[in-house]
């Protein structure tokens, strides 16, 4: 007894230190990443979020054709949910560094990156952007220089039910506010709820701000008011104005500040489900209205947000955004050959998957789906383009946006003090 | 929480080490305690590295204006705290935690005991009763909150054919989509979910009750009531007050049946202190900011712990210490 007991103390310990310590370098050993070696084999690590189809299937399929056309380049894939990617990411960049290539939606959380000194300015070696459609680019531009490479992109507009329509005899999709406003009365009057929201979300709400503002104050005061910080010009108040004119008219389906976006019951659903006679969504609109209720197929319309008399903004101005991918600073050059390889020469690919919009010029040509047909039409007319707001400004600004729009909703605030709100977060980020 | 902890170690090291026999050395001690330290490594570098260390951090980070990317270089002192101090929201995020403590404490525990009592007695199937009252405290919080979006869905939930059957119109499409009805709602889900827990601790706690006493009263004339209140519930004392300690601090801290069910909506009206920190600290990214809410949070349930265990629970936990543990 005397003997053993000192020698299984011995092992406990030990085995304790030992357990200890490969759990430290566990928790340390992930910071590593890659760069050339000595062999000449470069590996690069590769951060994106498509854990759903047709993505998950698609994304590996390209990698590899890349890898295997190019034995000497290895790379290392990561592929996170959305929100998961987020906050992985954000904890990977407060630690000063970032993957050498991941997922980005360009606007105010790429150019915090950006500022911080983390990101690879590409604007000189991307010698094939020409190729790229400008609108497409856009949410990757700082200050004119391009810091990633979209491979989607799409733009909000109202979904409608053609049969709702044609039931509360609106003849024609509404071009200007007033009309609109018109069809929502003509609606109510059928008895139709004219317009399903996730208010519970918030995020499907910011887009009626944002297309008043650009349709009242227009484009440049948007991105001039990025910059001032100062959202309390008349226009900003006056587009506030036009939406509660909108949610004085009670346009939205029973219980919606608690409705969720694609859960049951929610946004998508009342649409799918023909409860609701439009919503006001982005190109995937359809999709999630086929998976949360059904699919409205031929009955189911797109128009773009209508313009408002006074307004110096255009119809063909549209609002929306994309994904795209961004380089570490100091990532391998192999790194940006495989973007390129991604996107120019999978462009069919990815359009055949039918999950994605065209970003290379021409190529809206090879979309079969209707409703993608009709959007990439839109963005091939566009003539300006607003980065989604809750993207294209720094995170605490888009998140007041989403909040005091979500309160102006719900009767909480006024429109004077939905610009205040903004401007204050603004000035205080 | 902490106070706890360090007393029970305490208190069992001394019992552990003496003992050993009188051939004693300083040396042999000396092995002993060695060996006890060496023991405490594992947890005590775990409990630096995963309790103390982020508190320090959290502490450190909330005295700077940060937006969790780059060098934390705008020290703002005590800024954060009064922001938080003058935002509306905020304080009614403070009100809407008393809200909750308070009905947790009125209504839910009275209706645990309640059940208890009823299930304490011998009853055909009580063993089933006691099994489907205990089942909601096991289900997952996310399963619960989807569970209770759908009953309340707007229009086409179970909660709205109810209402309509009660003659109850006037909250059909309300529930957790209106912001005078949201947190009652709440509340209901909670009680669901964690009445069992505190039903299952009082049945412990009323088994522990020797049938005699109770038999004694009777026979010296005390009715139910009279049995109940001056026998049954004294005894109980020590239950009740961990009881009502666990419904505190789960009160406090509520987060995930808030986040899925309403994400704090509408307009904040069903926000609490873990949502406000979440949406600061994983929305806007105001690190700095969201650090000083976690901090409040993290003080008030500091507080009211040592408080409530220095005041209220001290005899109990002597009690459990020396005789419940030494013999």
């Amino acid at each position: 007894m005397a003997s053993t007991t000192p020698s299984r103390r011995s092992f406990l310990t030990l085995a304790g230190m030992a357990a200890l310590s490969v759990s430290m370098t566990a928790a340390c050993g992930s910071g590593g990443s890659g760069g050339g070696a000595a062999d000449g084999k470069v590996t690069f690590d590769w951060w994106n979020i498509a854990t759903t189809e047709p993505g998950k299937s698609l994304f590996p399929e390209i990698s590899t054709a890349f890898t295997k056309a190019h034995p000497k380049i290895a790379i290392n894939t990561t592929s996170l949910e959305n929100e998961a990617f987020k906050s992985k990411l954000t904890a990977t960049t407060s630690s000063g560094k970032l993957p050498d290539v991941y997922q980005t939606w360009g606007g105010g959380v790429l150019q915090q990156q950006v500022d911080a000194g983390l990101v690879e300015d590409i604007t000189d070696l991307l010698d094939w952007s020409g190729k790229l459609t400008p609108v497409s680019l856009q949410a990757y531009q700082i200050d004119g220089r391009t810091y990633g490479v979209p491979y989607d992109i799409g733009m909000v507009g109202f979904w409608y039910n053609k049969k709702l329509f044609a039931k509360a005899g609106i003849a024609a999709p509404p071009a200007t506010w007033a009309e609109f406003l018109g069809a929502v009365r003509k609606l109510k009057a059928a008895g139709v709820t004219p317009i399903a929201l996730a208010g519970k979300e918030k995020w499907p709400g910011h887009y009626y701000w944002a297309y008043l503002a650009m349709r009242v104050a227009g484009l440049p005061a948007l991105q001039k008011a990025a910059t001032s910080k100062d959202f309390t010009d008349p226009g900003f108040v006056k587009a506030g104005a036009h939406l509660k004119e909108l949610v004085d008219l009670q346009p939205f389906q029973p219980g919606f500040l608690g409705a969720g976006y694609a859960t049951p019951g929610g946004q998508a659903a009342s649409m799918g489900n023909g409860k609701a006679a439009m919503e006001l969504m982005g190109q995937w609109g359809p999709s999630v209205q086929k998976d949360a209720g059904a699919d409205l197929g031929a009955d189911l319309g797109f128009f773009p947000f209508p313009t408002v008399d006074g307004g110096v903004g255009q119809a063909t101005e549209v609002f929306g955004g994309g994904g795209g991918f961004a380089l570490r600073k100091g990532a391998p050059k192999e790194a940006l050959d495989f973007l390129k390889f991604f996107v120019l020469d999978n462009e069919s690919k990815l359009l055949a998957s039918n999950g994605y919009l065209p970003v290379v010029k021409g190529a809206e040509s090879q979309l079969t789906d209707t409703n993608k047909k009709v959007v990439a039409e839109a963005l091939v007319k566009a003539t300006g383009f607003q980065l989604f707001l809750d993207q294209a400004y720094p995170p605490a600004v888009g998140q007041e946006v989403n909040d005091s729009v979500a309160d102006l909703i719900a009767g909480k605030k006024t429109p004077e003090q939905v610009a205040a709100a903004i401007t204050e977060a603004a000035k205080s980020a | 929480m902490p106070s706890s902890v360090s007393t029970l170690t305490e208190e069992r090291t001394e019992e552990a080490a003496p003992p050993p026999p009188k051939s004693s050395s300083g040396c042999r001690r000396w092995a002993a305690w060695a060996s006890v330290a060496w023991f405490l490594v594992p947890a005590l570098v775990l409990f630096l590295v995963f309790v103390l260390a982020p508190i320090v951090v959290a502490v450190w980070t909330g005295f700077f204006k940060w937006g969790g990317i780059g060098p934390m270089d705008d020290f703002v002192g005590f800024g954060n705290y009064t922001k938080l101090f003058d935002d509306q929201v905020f304080l009614g995020d403070l009100g809407r935690g008393l809200y909750l403590i308070l009905m947790s404490v009125l209504v839910q525990l009275p209706f645990a005991l309640f059940t208890a009592v009823l299930l304490n007695q011998k009853l055909r199937g009580r063993a089933v009763y006691r099994m489907l009252f205990f089942a909601p405290y096991i289900l997952s919080e996310v399963v619960t909150a989807v569970l209770f979006t759908m009953i309340f869905l707007p229009g086409a939930g179970m909660a709205d054919h109810l209402a309509g059957f009660f003659g109850l119109e006037g909250l059909q499409g309300k529930w957790l989509a209106d912001p005078s009805t949201v947190m009652p709602t709440l509340f209901v889900v909670m009680i669901w979910k964690y009445f069992g827990f505190h039903m299952m601790l009082f049945l412990a706690g009323l088994q522990s009750i020797p049938s005699e006493i109770l038999e004694a009263a009777s026979i010296d004339g005390a009715g139910a009531w009279q049995r109940f209140r001056h026998i049954t519930l004294p005894l109980l004392g020590p239950t009740i007050r961990i009881s009502v300690f666990l419904s505190i601090i789960g009160s406090i801290q509520l987060f995930d049946l808030v986040w899925v069910m309403t994400a704090g909506g509408p307009n904040h009206s069903s926000e609490t202190m873990a949502i406000a920190m979440f949406q600061f600290g994983f929305k806007r990214y105001q690190v700095g900011y969201a650090s000083a809410i976690s901090v409040v949070l993290f003080m008030i349930s500091l507080v009211f712990s040592l408080f409530y265990q220095r005041y209220v629970l001290r005899r109990d936990l002597t009690g459990a210490v020396t005789s419940g543990g030494g013999r």
